[in-house]
């Protein structure tokens, strides 16, 4: 263990995670943060399974709203765009 | 798109509403309690939609416009619901903190070699389990059960792959805010995937 995994513990490393995936972290913040990641297992297993976690939610697909409420709304439209 | 609706095209209106009928559900629940009052929230956002396009300047998206509406309906319906709660979830989510991965799951803060070190290791998970149904509905159960804003946001970020701009202006929330709720809900979901794949091995 080198003394930069010291500097930011696997706790608060966690609570990063987002911010370094959005790119929202400083250089020095980014740069601790993958120095962190290259040296701790745990850790570098903890960012893939973020990783992993939000691709598995992007294979989802949004439900679909029910064909009485889109019927519905199609009356509405044609209400609509009868008086102009 | 705007000179489609507002030229009455019934196909464009479907298409809109295929494209943002959910995800207005999603952000209505933030603010109403119900299901019911939120799809009615969804279609009086359609009759704003259709009466204010023509007045519509293009100041902002289309998008961004019509959640806007939603977000008004949906505020009002909420208030008279007697809700405030969810309001303190949008503007001040880090009121009440909330650890990514459990305390526990650390060495405590006065560990004489490694404080904060990971006390037991996250294991990788069995690639092979990671596409299965089972595994999908791990996921849709750990989204249905995060509290709505935290829910609306990982919806609109992964699901439909919005950008955090698009997210946080159709939301109104401050992009801090907007990263603390997905950091939130991706870390629960990532967890219930921890626990699904540690149970069953």
């Amino acid at each position: 263990m080198s003394v930069s995994v010291e500097q930011l513990s696997c706790q608060e490393l966690v609570e990063l995670v987002t911010s370094y995936l959005e790119g929202a972290l400083t250089p020095d913040e980014r740069a601790s943060f993958e120095h962190h990641i290259e040296t701790c297992m745990g850790c570098h297993e903890y960012v893939r399974q973020m990783r992993t976690t939000i691709e598995l939610t992007g294979r989802l697909t949004t439900s679909d709203v029910s064909p009485e409420a889109e019927a519905k709304l199609l009356t509405v439209f044609r209400n609509w765009k009868l008086p102009r | 798109m705007i000179a489609a609706l507002r030229a009455r095209d019934e196909r464009t209106f479907e298409q809109l509403m295929r494209m943002y009928n959910a995800s207005l559900l999603r952000v209505a629940l933030i603010y109403v309690a119900s299901r019911a009052v939120a799809e009615d929230v969804v279609q009086e956002t359609w009759i704003g939609v259709l009466n204010g396009i023509d007045r519509f300047e293009g100041r902002s998206s289309l998008k961004t416009w019509i959640f806007r509406i939603l977000t008004n309906i949906a505020k009002t319906r909420g208030q008279r619901e007697g809700r405030t709660v969810p309001f303190s979830a949008l503007e001040r989510p880090d009121a009440v903190p909330e650890a990514a991965v459990e305390a526990d799951r650390f060495l405590p803060p006065d560990h004489e070699r490694w404080p904060g070190h990971w006390a037991s290791r996250p294991e990788p998970w069995p690639e092979e389990r990671l596409l299965a149904a089972e595994t999908r509905a791990v996921v849709e159960d750990a989204i249905d059960r995060l509290p709505p804003a935290q829910r609306a946001v990982i919806s609109l970020r992964d699901i439909e792959g919005w950008s955090s701009d698009e997210t946080r202006n159709a939301l109104g929330v401050s992009e801090t805010n907007q990263r603390v709720l997905l950091h939130r809900a991706r870390s629960k979901v990532r967890q219930a995937l921890e626990d699904y794949f540690s149970e069953a091995e």
